[in-house]
């Protein structure tokens, strides 16, 4: 090409450029659901202010609520995942492990589930029923009835073969008050394994990325390994999330936010195996931000720490679980890390999809 | 990790940082030229390792940053085409243009697609021989060989609907642009070690011996950037000037000769406008005119097309190492990678965000 502008002499005064802001989206792009600032944003602007009410305010992967002097945990969540069938697991199950988990992360026993299925014209009988069956399969291993559900059928060209909504129901356990409110400065952070195996393992098959080894899924259901947990250490455990969607990074920045507090890691704690390392490294990701789909953070008492992590080692979902970093009153709201060599530096909220960089 | 551990470790790095404190006597000020090396100096906060007396200032070496606006602009003018399917890396999606992005551009029906490599793109052009199939070629030395031989093959395998949008920019003459400045602080250069693993560095040679600097080609590790600072201020102690290599398990002093062919091959060297800094004279590769049927800023007309950019943020003096991206007044208040007002602040290699991103506020 040819540029319009002449040469300019090495010392002429330069243009200190700059593009006009794009201040709003006025599409939904696909960063709105990526977990990061846009969908905080979404869900601070759009969604807590118009059905505004006391258990939506708590802003945990579910809702408790009250009924009759019992705890009733509630929670729904939408599968779009492509492909649907990857390694390690499928769009069913992994929709019946993620609403089963988030109950385990509100400290429940899941009671049972809905299925919710919006399948596309043309879709591949054969497929329907792998799908339905793995969902069968991963309910019953945790001991959950799927015990109503809906069909809807969309034309051609307008679904991505399969969409799965699960809704659950379970029941708190009894002494147990989990909440993202109640980390408090001096907590200890853990994690129940290594991070970011589903990303990667999507990632991978999705863009026909090929490694020396097959990445897979880490989804499960991790109703059990939160059993062993509570059995354990019960009610000094005040946080559990999933970081599913966002990775460790975007929870841990909710956390902080959501209980005012600063959060401590240790790089060089994270568990993050060989494999997704050299995969993030060639890719220019940041494992912190990858999703997970089969593990889960556990803010815990400081007295209670070296238990609740010998109780995860325990299980073997939870071999490789580790004690990552803590929670200070330091920097409320703010994500801090020490990095490998010793220096630190904040680990923000992504803003939007992460992408691969350029070189 | 092997091979990437070893340049992480924490004692290596902390012994050249001592070296550093004992063997420095004056104030100096090093610019490292790219955008990944910005990245890890400051994602592994290596700068405040270094004594107060050595500043690091952070130059244009990203290529999402000094791409023009009007180059995004037409890139999003194409992208609206119907029947066309652009491709980029990821980073390119996001940078805003006058008025939208490429990621908007798909929320509202284009087809605009994120690839790994220009190969990937060309793949694309294959099985959609019904559609025209664009790549959104930006970058430095480093990306241009994979682009070069993209555009190569598609000529050679008669695939004609595929085309390059070519924005591609130079190193040295950006160098020169810098040390010639009035306004210049840079008394050392970190070379980009992934440039000169592809161009070599017999072309710093003449730019070290006219300004009088040393240059020390250096790689993007944590220890990578801590011993190029290393030697950069050992040469600057000892008064000398010249090129040193310190990425040797990757450069030689001519390059990748085979790739350089390819480049020549398919390149011609022109005038380039860099976001930020204005036009340099030949500083940038645009496609020869036997390739111009691949060339997409001749295949689509998308009419005249000037980009406005209002002089609100400090870009300019940010990429030319004059400022740090927090001395700007819009730092993490009107500008921040959700909305940037300026280009650093978009790519996670622009200066302005790996500040942001890694909470250097103050």
């Amino acid at each position: 090409m040819t540029d319009e502008r002449s040469p300019r002499p090495a010392d002429a005064p330069f243009d200190l450029s700059c593009p006009v802001p794009l201040s709003q989206y006025p599409h939904v792009l696909l960063a709105h659901g990526g977990g990061g600032k846009l969908t905080q944003r979404l869900i601070e602007q759009l969604f807590v202010p118009s059905f505004d009410n006391p258990a939506l305010r708590e802003l945990h992967d579910g809702a408790v609520l009250d009924v009759g002097g019992r705890k009733l945990a509630f929670t729904t969540d939408s599968f779009v995942v492509t492909p649907l069938f990857f390694p390690g697991g499928d769009i069913g199950s992994l929709a019946v492990h993620g609403t089963v988990n988030d109950l385990a992360m509100c400290g429940a026993k899941p009671l049972a589930l809905s299925a919710g299925l919006i399948l596309e014209e043309g879709l591949p009988m054969e497929q329907l029923r792998k799908i339905v069956d793995s969902m069968r399969r991963a309910a019953a291993s945790v001991g959950v009835p799927i015990v109503t559900g809906d069909t809807k059928v969309v034309d051609r060209g307008k679904g991505d073969g399969v969409f799965v909504n699960v809704t659950g129901i379970g029941l708190v356990r009894d002494g147990i008050e989990i909440s993202p409110r109640r980390a408090r400065p001096g907590d200890v952070i853990l994690v129940s394994g290594e991070i970011a195996v589903h990303g990667i393992a999507i990632m991978s098959v999705r863009e026909g990325l090929t490694f020396d080894t097959v990445l897979v899924s880490d989804t499960a259901p991790l109703d059990g390994l939160v059993d062993t947990l509570l059995s354990a250490v019960g009610e000094k455990v005040h946080v559990l999330r999933d970081p599913t969607r966002g990775g460790v990074a975007s929870t841990l920045n909710e956390i902080a936010g959501q209980a005012k507090v600063g959060i401590r890691l240790e790089e060089t704690k994270i568990p993050v195996s060989e494999d997704v390392r050299g995969a993030c490294e060639i890719l220019g990701l940041d494992p912190l931000y990858v999703a997970n789909e089969g593990k889960c953070l556990v803010i815990v008492a400081p007295e209670a720490a070296d238990a609740a992590l010998d109780a995860l080692r325990r299980h073997p979902l939870g071999a490789k679980a580790a004690r990552i970093g803590e929670v200070v009153a330091d920097h409320p709201g703010r994500v801090v890390m020490r990095s490998r060599i010793g220096g630190l530096r904040i680990v923000d909220l992504l803003t939007g999809e992460q992408l691969p960089r350029i070189c | 990790m092997r091979y990437v551990d070893e340049y992480r470790s924490e004692e290596a790095v902390r012994k050249f940082a001592a070296a550093i404190r004992d063997g420095v006597t004056r104030p100096w000020t090093l610019m490292e030229i790219c955008g990944g090396q910005t990245h890890t100096l400051i994602r592994f906060g290596i700068d405040e390792m270094l004594p107060p007396s050595v500043t690091m200032v952070h130059g244009p070496g990203c290529p999402v940053c000094v791409t023009p606006l009007e180059m995004i602009d037409r890139a999003l003018a194409i992208a609206e085409k119907p029947g066309v399917i652009f491709t980029s890396f990821g980073d390119m999606l996001r940078v805003p243009g006058s008025r939208t992005d490429l990621l908007s551009v798909k929320a509202r029906g284009g087809d605009v697609r994120m690839v790994y490599s220009p190969l990937d793109a060309l793949e694309l052009a294959r099985k959609h021989p019904d559609r025209e199939v664009v790549f959104f070629a930006v970058g430095f030395e480093t990306t241009a060989p994979a682009n070069a031989t993209a555009v190569w093959q598609a000529k050679r395998a008669g695939i004609r609907n595929f085309s390059l949008l070519v924005s591609h920019v130079l190193v040295p003459p950006a160098m020169e642009v810098i040390l010639g400045s009035p306004t210049n602080r840079v008394q050392g250069f970190l070379a980009a070690g992934h440039v000169c693993t592809v161009m070599g560095y017999r072309e710093y040679e003449p730019i070290a011996a006219k300004y009088r600097i040393p240059i020390v080609v250096t790689g993007f590790e944590p220890l990578d950037l801590m011993q190029g600072i290393f030697l950069t201020l050992k040469a600057l102690e000892e008064g000398r000037v010249g090129v040193e290599n310190q990425y040797t398990r990757s450069v030689t002093r001519d390059g990748n000769v085979k790739a350089q062919g390819v480049l020549r091959e398919v390149f011609e060297v022109c005038d380039r406008a860099w976001r930020g800094i204005g036009v340099i004279p030949k500083s940038g590769w645009r496609l020869r005119d036997e390739y111009a049927e691949h060339d997409a800023i001749r295949r689509f007309d998308v009419g005249t097309i000037t980009a406005e950019e209002p002089s609100v943020c400090i870009a300019g003096e940010v990429l030319r190492g004059i400022k740090k991206p927090n001395a700007c007044a819009a730092f993490g208040t009107d500008c921040t990678p959700e909305h940037p007002l300026g280009a650093p602040m978009v790519s996670s290699e622009g200066a302005c965000a790996a500040y942001f991103n890694y909470g250097r506020t103050v």
